[in-house]
């Protein structure tokens, strides 16, 4: 899975348009303000192992030099995702002098970070359950430059956040434009929900500003490669907030299965010993 | 109309199916509690293989600080040659002194109980009632032998243990420290957990 | 006590044995295979059942939990993580003790419903409805102390916002309000002392209230859907005509129940434990942060109704400010429900029978509960508090017209043998 990601950080030089198709697809809000961003759906697949491996590789890659998982074990992850061997993990997943069974911790130390950011980063253990899968997802999808902003970007669904584009060498940088009139044949595309977003914006004021379009093409990611990209953190990280959760799913099938046996058995049985009060 | 016989009939064999269904829920039930006082994945990580660097010990010493792996002590120590002879000459007042009894992985089954005659690794724990022995590795009388041939002696109740790890004869402990498993990564490295080279 | 017999099974020695020493066979006897319950019990008469039942889980969870929790600001919400992460099948003994806590109240206020409904408070059950009411209470603090516990973000600002109620205390409430958290905020201290009432003082409360409740409801029977006393009307043998043995017609009826319940109760630990942010809320996956506060505070829903009452008053009257007169209205709402057996002047205790008025008053009752639970989730605003006043208002109407409109309904005659 490293060798997957590392080949793509190789090759510069994917073609990409101008506007970024995924403003085209799913940046459709109209103003800055962090709430009102329509959110671009996102179903987290905990089956698609592949996805959950490049989140992982993703993650360790871009995030975990300031955000930890601290209440994570590199060996669970390792074991769940696949039965990662734990030498393959160790050599390719743990950065750090950590070992297998430790937790995820970032390198940065606290203070360092309270330097550089103002505020420690957040643990993201949980940050899919505090907010939402969809919520990580469009995050990670909409950074966009803001030269007042002290790292020279802001987010769309997190207004002022304090902390630089991480993926900027996958995505390139976004700019916040309007669209005027003009984006909604070029939006007439792909599904359903797209369509519903098309006709918000129709709805929404006359020149469609704060979308999102591509300003410097400089990642090396196509769109629908960074968009695979941040499903695929966004679901790593569906994972880590509940590890146990496929295991509670198919145990919760065993024992309801007995719960209903049990239940046929408790029925009759009752109404056996009922029809001694009916007869009375 | 059910026949009153038919329905006490059915009756019993309504409730014995139900009761015997029922105990094996509450089995099932039990059993994620009685599970979740196994070791943890954090107690599993702990217990995880440690690397020791033994290129600074010295023959006739133990390696200080007391190394920890599975949070419990382990005694490493480096004999020399008269000491190994010792080993070899004095085996008739042994409890088991060809360890038949005792816990070791197959290749410390042995004299010196060790992989390698001159480094000795054995679990600092007891093997009566788990305190930890001090080691004494000189040969001068001490306070609880006179003829002391330098070992390991435990303050709890008195068993003694040459340097081996082999107990003495008609004491407490039953059997011989407990030799972990263990490999040797190179000269100086000693790994405790594991035996084969390859899984670290 | 009987001659011991060469005759006698070894099962019926060993009980002779022990009925020698203890009561086993006569306890069984008076509250289970000759304790008469009426033969008519509904659907409604199953929460009983289903509360102690529920109780057990939270005693057996919360003793596993406690055996790896640590209760300290600066371990808490690590130790919960360690729980559900690290120790074999820790998530589910976690997550039944969050479910069920939740299932404590939908049962527990199943099981006042039915009450309600039936006139179960009437005499002479005055003292069982009395006992109830104080296991409510216990429950409720048992609640409310075990929700800070996860420390979490959510818990730590709506523990922080309920002790602050205290303040609202004219004169005392500010020097209470540290008195409770033993510090100027929510703290460490406080989360220890809230996790040893948790664990230890109101459970053992709890234990012995539940065995008042039982002691007394066997002392004056179960009431029934009809609300007639079956005691009335005894047969030759001296037995309620209308009532069957506990054991084993109700053992076997409750056990059904109590299947079905387990059924709901698992489909949810397993695959809705969150119930989506009502049984555990969003915010309480991230740790207390003293600095910052969660964008929108609302308690468990179980408090909710309750809460929406105490949002209600915003505006002084008769020289008291809004905060406090929310805190009596809360106050009072929790509480108003253990007058009813002097509040209820009507003929008949069931709702079968009782006339028009009780019956809307009820409806109009069950609404204002559940619009109040609502309206206490979701964030306050103009139309909200509107709807939440009127509503308070509904739900007292129900306590305090009910002298009224249960003496002058007319009523249905109440049967002279239960209806089965």
């Amino acid at each position: 899975m490293q060798a997957n990601a590392q080949s793509k950080l190789s090759s510069r030089t994917k073609l990409r348009t101008v506007i970024y198709a995924s403003a085209l697809l799913f940046g459709v809000s109209a103003l800055a303000a962090d709430t009102d961003w329509i959110m671009k759906p996102m179903a987290p697949n905990l089956d698609d192992t592949a996805s959950l491996q490049r989140g992982a590789n993703l993650y360790v890659n871009f995030c975990l030099g300031c955000h930890s998982l601290k209440h994570q074990r590199y060996e669970r992850t390792a074991d769940d995702l696949g039965s990662i061997p734990h030498e393959l993990m160790e050599s390719n997943v743990i950065f750090t002098d950590q070992k297998i069974g430790e937790h995820i911790e970032s390198s940065m130390s606290e203070e360092d970070a309270k330097g550089w950011f103002g505020a420690a980063p957040p643990d993201l253990t949980m940050v899919t359950r505090v907010r939402s899968p969809e919520w990580v997802y469009n995050f990670l999808l909409t950074f966009y430059e803001d030269t007042t902003r002290p790292f020279g970007v802001n987010n769309k669904v997190f207004a002022n956040v304090g902390m630089p584009h991480a993926l900027l060498p996958l995505q390139g940088l976004q700019e916040e434009v309007c669209f005027g009139k003009r984006p909604v044949d070029l939006l007439k595309s792909k599904t359903a929900i797209d369509q519903d977003r098309v006709d918000s914006i129709k709805g929404s004021g006359d020149d469609n500003c704060g979308q999102l379009a591509m300003k410097a093409s400089t990642g090396i990611y196509s769109a629908e490669e960074f968009d695979q990209a941040a499903f695929d953190i966004s679901n790593f990280l569906h994972y880590v907030g509940d590890p146990t959760r496929a295991e509670r799913e198919s145990l919760g099938k065993y024992v309801i299965g007995f719960l209903l046996i049990l239940l046929v058995l408790a029925y009759f049985l009752n109404r056996n010993y009922w029809k001694d009060v009916k007869s009375d | 109309m059910v026949s009153e016989d038919t329905l006490h009939t059915n009756r019993r064999y309504l409730l014995l199916a139900t009761a015997g269904v029922s105990a094996v829920g509450a089995v099932g039930a039990a059993i994620p509690f009685v599970q979740s006082w196994q070791p943890s994945a954090l107690a599993k990580a702990l217990g995880a293989p440690i690397r020791v660097n033994i290129s600074k010990l010295q023959p006739g010493e133990i390696l200080g600080p007391v190394p920890a792996w599975r949070g419990q002590p382990v005694f490493v120590v480096r004999r020399t040659a008269a000491s190994i002879a010792r080993l070899e000459a004095n085996v008739a007042n042994l409890a088991d002194p060809d360890s038949d009894g005792s816990e070791q992985p197959d290749y410390a089954q042995n004299t010196t109980r060790s992989r390698n005659p001159e480094i000795g690794v054995y679990l600092g724990l007891c093997t009566h009632l788990g305190c930890s022995p001090k080691y004494y590795g000189a040969v001068q009388p001490e306070a609880f032998a006179s003829d002391w041939q330098g070992g390991f002696f435990c303050p709890c109740h008195g068993s003694k243990f040459d340097l081996a790890g082999r107990v003495e004869k008609n004491l407490p402990a039953p059997t011989n420290l407990i030799v972990p498993p263990h490999v040797f990564e190179d000269e100086k490295t000693l790994v405790i957990g594991v035996d084969e080279r390859s899984v670290a | 006590m009987s001659e011991v017999s060469q005759n006698d099974s070894w099962l019926t020695r060993a009980t002779d044995w022990i009925d020698e020493r203890i009561p086993l066979t006569k306890t069984f006897k008076e509250h289970a295979s000759e304790y008469y319950a009426p033969r008519n019990f509904n659907f409604w008469y199953v929460f009983g059942a289903l509360s102690l039942v529920v109780f057990v889980i939270q005693i057996l969870t919360g003793i596993w939990l406690t055996m790896a929790y640590v209760p300290t600001g600066e371990g808490a919400f690590a130790s919960v993580e360690y729980i559900m992460r690290d120790i074999d099948f820790g998530y589910l003994i976690r997550y039944l003790h969050s479910t069920g806590a939740s299932a404590f109240f939908v049962v527990v206020y199943l099981h006042m419903f039915r009450g309600f409904a039936y006139g179960s408070y009437r005499k002479p059950r005055e003292l069982l409805w009395l006992i109830g009411m104080a296991i409510y209470l216990v429950l409720m603090a048992e609640g409310f102390f075990g929700y800070l516990l996860p420390w979490g973000n959510m818990s730590f600002w709506g523990a922080q916002v309920i002790v602050s109620l205290i303040g609202a205390i004219p004169y005392f409430g500010p020097d209470l309000m540290e008195w409770v958290r033993g510090d100027f905020v929510m703290s460490g201290i406080t989360l220890n002392r809230f996790f040893a009432l948790h664990v230890i003082a109101l459970p053992l409360a709890l234990v012995g209230l539940v065995f008042l409740h039982i002691v007394a409801l066997h002392r004056v029977g179960s009431n029934n859907p009809d609300g007639i006393e079956i005691k009335a009307n005894k047969g030759p043998d001296g037995n309620p005509v209308d009532g069957i043995p506990f054991h084993p017609y109700y053992i076997t009826k409750d056990f059904v129940a109590i299947v079905v319940f387990l059924i709901a109760f698992c489909a949810i630990v397993f695959y809705a434990p969150e119930m989506g942010g009502y049984f555990i809320e969003k915010p309480n996956f991230a740790e207390a942060d003293p600095l910052k506060t969660p964008d929108h505070i609302a308690p468990v829903w179980y408090y909710t109704p309750f809460y929406a009452m105490l949002r209600a008053a915003t505006f002084p009257f008769l020289g008291i400010d809004a905060k406090f007169w929310g805190l009596i209205i809360m106050i009072g709402a929790i509480l108003i429900p253990a007058a009813l057996p002097w509040l209820d002047r009507s003929k008949v205790k069931s709702m079968r029978y009782k006339g028009w008025f009780s019956k809307i008053a009820l409806m109009n009752f069950i609404v204002a509960f559940f619009v109040l639970g609502y309206l206490g989730t979701i964030p306050p605003s103009a139309f909200a508090t509107a709807v939440a006043q009127i509503m308070t208002i509904v739900y007292f109407a129900y306590f305090f017209l009910m002298p009224w409109y249960t003496s002058i309904e007319s009523t249905k005659p109440e049967p002279e043998r239960v209806k089965h």
